[in-house]
């Protein structure tokens, strides 16, 4: 594998990041129109998507600019919206063994909802590597750089609502966790997940929901994977 | 404004690439534990699950829950398709197909 081209590695990383680029597009055309009505110019605009590249945190900070809120509150909040990245790498670093730091800290920077999602698929299917993901998180970042910038030149480039592009990064998503299901633990700790969040989301502003119910939920799966495996020592070949 | 601005951005980038960066860097290079690998491994499916169901169930500031959403509809055949093709162009397709249709019935 390692004597292939490196375009090959490029190639493969940037055509599996397709769904997100689809998705990106008529959520970063949202973005740039929103913060174009906020009076942020486009080089602005794509200034905060590089240096970011957040999707929902840069949707809060432009509306909390738009309020008239000052630098510290804004990027207080844009921590705590991101926090659930943690979660994210952690589980990545199981793939990513073995890289130097530079390499690591170039992944980082790509960590979102939709490049974990994809790649965490791609890792366990074992036909991916680093270098694939790379290009995957660097494919979609560009996506989402470029669709805020045209956002912000106050286009709608994309009518609303056209063809239920606007469906295609929840189409992904479940997808993604179908392809994640590997056996009835993995059900049992979605449903959890799922139901846990949807309760929190309701008790609780923000989206603290998401990382406090999947860190349940996985806790809760690790518990009861130990039980069942007590019960089967003997029966069963781990 | 202009400083304003950058330093802004500069800070957002900062506070957003820190969690990114540290599990990358400190879990990478050990030998996890059993239960933390399998911890680990839950993860995808909990967060995953947690990121769709709110958005499906929920809207609204303060949210509440609606569950008479297109996206809810949708999301049943969509679900049972990506189940049954195990494929994600095919589903992301049919997904933004029947969303589209349905947004045509619902509006």
């Amino acid at each position: 594998m390692w004597n292939s081209p490196y375009s090959s590695y490029l190639k493969e990383g940037m055509a599996a990041a397709w769904p997100i680029c689809l998705g990106y597009a008529p959520i970063g055309l949202a973005f740039g129109v929103l913060a174009h009505n906020v009076g942020l110019a486009p080089w602005e605009i794509g200034l905060m998507s590089l240096f970011v590249y957040a999707g929902s945190a840069q949707f809060i900070a432009v509306s909390m600019i738009g309020g008239g809120a000052a630098v510290i509150p804004i990027i207080l909040t844009t921590f705590t919206i991101n926090l659930r990245h943690l979660l994210m790498s952690s589980s990545l670093a199981v793939y990513l063994q073995r890289l130097g730091v530079g390499r690591l800290s170039l992944y980082a920077y790509g960590v979102t909802d939709e490049s974990f999602a994809l790649n965490m698929t791609r890792f366990r299917g074992g036909d991916w590597d680093w270098r694939r993901a790379l290009a995957l998180n660097q494919t979609a970042n560009l996506a989402w750089i470029v669709s805020t910038i045209f956002g912000g030149y106050g286009g709608q480039f994309i009518p609303a609502g056209a063809f239920g592009i606007d469906y295609a990064l929840s189409a992904m998503f479940i997808c993604l966790l179908v392809f994640q299901i590997r056996g009835g633990l993995y059900v049992l700790v979605a449903v959890i997940s799922g139901l846990l969040a949807v309760a929190f989301s309701l008790l609780f502003p923000g989206n603290s929901y998401i990382v406090t119910a999947s860190v349940t939920a996985a806790t809760l799966g690790v518990f009861l994977k130990k039980g069942c495996g007590k019960r089967r020592e003997r029966t069963e070949e781990s | 404004m202009k400083t304003d601005y950058l330093l802004l951005v500069l800070g957002m980038g900062i506070v957003t690439y820190l969690p990114r960066w540290v599990p990358l860097i400190f879990l990478s290079r050990r030998r996890l534990p059993e239960w933390l690998r399998q911890w680990l491994d839950f993860i995808p499916a909990a967060v995953l699950s947690a990121l769709i169901l709110p958005a499906l169930v929920t809207t609204g500031e303060p949210r509440h829950i609606s569950v008479f959403q297109p996206a809810l509809l949708v999301s049943i055949p969509t679900l049972i398709f990506a189940w049954k093709t195990r494929s994600l162009a095919g589903t992301v397709i049919i997904g933004m197909a029947l969303f589209w249709v349905a947004g045509r019935f619902f509006s």
